[in-house]
């Protein structure tokens, strides 16, 4: 089996245009939570959101390749092109027959849904855009990535909910520690923060009105967030013969089911999922000093994953420090995970662990180092990023600093 | 029919209950209702008084609307639909 490592970073996100912006703010506990703004809003009663303010698609792409791109793939290539380029991949020849691109979203291009539904019902027209189905298909955005960079080899999209970016993460690990592809760009895009988007998380009551607070006892629910967080995986012997700053190292993963509910979490489900997670990197669970939570504010998710926790951890749990990160840029659904390994990025490479912010009251429930409010100075060499999806569809990282 | 027997028919209708069999004492969790089941009954309530339920699904004893019994969500209605005619 081949080691992995990433050699590349790249996001957008309420945070930040880019990686190094978005760890800063990390850091600071800055909150990207604000005021949704766009068309019909006032129709909403959740009105807040981590929207990504201040991106100028046109300044980005070209007039043609705006009209061809949903709001989920220009997140995706923009986050693509800053994680290529930190790479310092150039893809010819062999490699880029063997390389390729997966990517996880949760609802693809639904702003597209969304505009084109209100054109053919609410205005009563009868003709759309012809770029209307390429832009909308969920696996719009891993196409233009590999067109743009010429990746010929395996490249697909998972949607698994709020797991989406997780387990795409994981196939492509797996498919670089296998052998079968040298280099893999891997991550999750999501652009939900339209009406048709936050009006049917609405529906499901699980909102909240004012701030996102895991893990706090007066947390009253999950706030969306949107963008997009891109990495290059690759082989551990080729980024070091060719000198590649090599960011972290990945060790391991497991994906579970808990084959139970539609929507509540299962702590059993996602117990197996960490140390699931564990065993295939071969770590022990006293070595793992940092998880980013999945951490929803909801009164479900925090205290069955605190409680799954306690069960995988024993009294390390009490040592170890976990926080998340969705209570400043938001919950990204399909993408979620992607920005998310940002901050395990921060805590292994810089020894940063970023905080939850909006955390005021402790909770019985949730009685872990979820790192409150400020980020914290700590040398961590293993961190777990979790992601546990309505449907009971999880899936675990394990990364670490890398070894000699 | 009465406001009451509107509640109680959609609250049986989530039940698989007869109407006859729902108690005003009853809970949600004695009905056999679970949490997707609380959800849904609100909004079939909403539809079919027009009316806006203030439930957050975090918070489901804290919102002003009490769902206690079949009786508290009974007198929230009533109550809502007085201050949203």
């Amino acid at each position: 089996m081949k080691r992995v490592v990433i050699t590349g970073a790249g996001t957008v996100n309420a945070l930040g245009m880019n990686a190094p912006d978005t760890m800063s703010a990390m850091r600071d506990g800055i909150c990207g939570i604000g005021p949704l703004e766009f068309r019909d809003v006032e129709r909403l009663t959740i009105q807040i959101g981590g929207q990504v303010k201040g991106f100028d698609a046109h300044h980005a792409f070209s007039r043609h390749q705006v009209s061809l791109y949903d709001r989920f793939t220009q997140f995706a290539l923009v986050a693509a092109a800053e994680a290529i380029a930190q790479s310092g991949l150039d893809f010819t020849e062999e490699l880029s027959h063997r390389s390729g691109v997966i990517l996880g979203t949760a609802g693809g291009g639904i702003s597209t849904s969304d505009d084109n539904y209100r054109t053919v019902y609410e205005e009563g027209k009868n003709r759309v855009h012809p770029f209307v189905v390429p832009k909308l298909m969920n696996s719009a955005a891993a196409s233009h990535i590999s067109m743009e960079y010429n990746l010929k080899g395996p490249s697909f999209t998972v949607s698994t909910a709020c797991a989406s970016s997780n387990h795409a993460i994981a196939q492509a690990f797996e498919m670089v520690r296998s052998g079968m592809a040298p280099v893999m760009i891997a991550g999750g895009s999501e652009s939900m923060l339209c009406f048709g988007g936050v009006k049917a998380w609405e529906g499901l009551r699980v909102l909240s009105r004012d701030a996102c607070r895991p893990f706090s006892a007066n947390r009253n629910g999950m706030v969306q967030g949107e963008g997009a967080g891109i990495f290059v995986f690759e082989e551990y012997e080729r980024a070091r013969a060719r000198g590649a700053d090599i960011l972290c190292e990945i060790s391991g993963y497991a994906m579970t089911s808990d084959a139970a509910d539609i929507v509540m979490p299962s702590k059993e489900g996602a117990a197996r999922a960490m140390a699931g997670a564990l065993t295939d990197a071969r770590i022990n669970a006293d070595e793992v000093g940092y998880i980013n939570a999945h951490g929803t504010g909801t009164m479900a998710n925090d205290k069955t994953e605190c409680a799954a926790v306690m069960d995988v951890f024993g009294e390390h749990a009490r040592r170890l420090m976990i926080s998340s990160t969705k209570s400043m840029h938001g919950h990204l659904i399909g993408g979620t995970g992607a920005v998310e390994l940002l901050a395990c990025i921060m805590a292994l490479r810089d020894g940063v662990i970023a905080p939850t912010i909006g955390y005021q009251e402790p909770d019985p429930d949730c009685a872990l180092d979820v790192v409150p409010n400020q980020a914290r100075k700590a040398k961590v060499t293993v961190a777990l990023s979790n992601a546990f999806a309505f449907g009971g569809m999880n899936a675990v990282i394990v990364l670490r600093t890398p070894q000699a | 029919m009465s406001t009451r027997d509107q509640v109680i028919a959609i609250l049986a209708d989530q039940a698989f209950l007869d109407p006859s069999d729902v108690s005003i004492d009853s809970t949600l969790e004695q009905l056999g209702i679970d949490s997707m089941g609380v959800v849904e009954s609100i909004f079939v309530i909403e539809e079919a008084f027009n009316i806006s339920v203030p439930f957050n699904a975090n918070q489901p004893g804290a919102a002003d609307f009490d769902i206690t019994s079949v009786a508290s969500i009974i007198a929230g209605v009533e109550r809502l639909r007085a201050e949203q005619a």
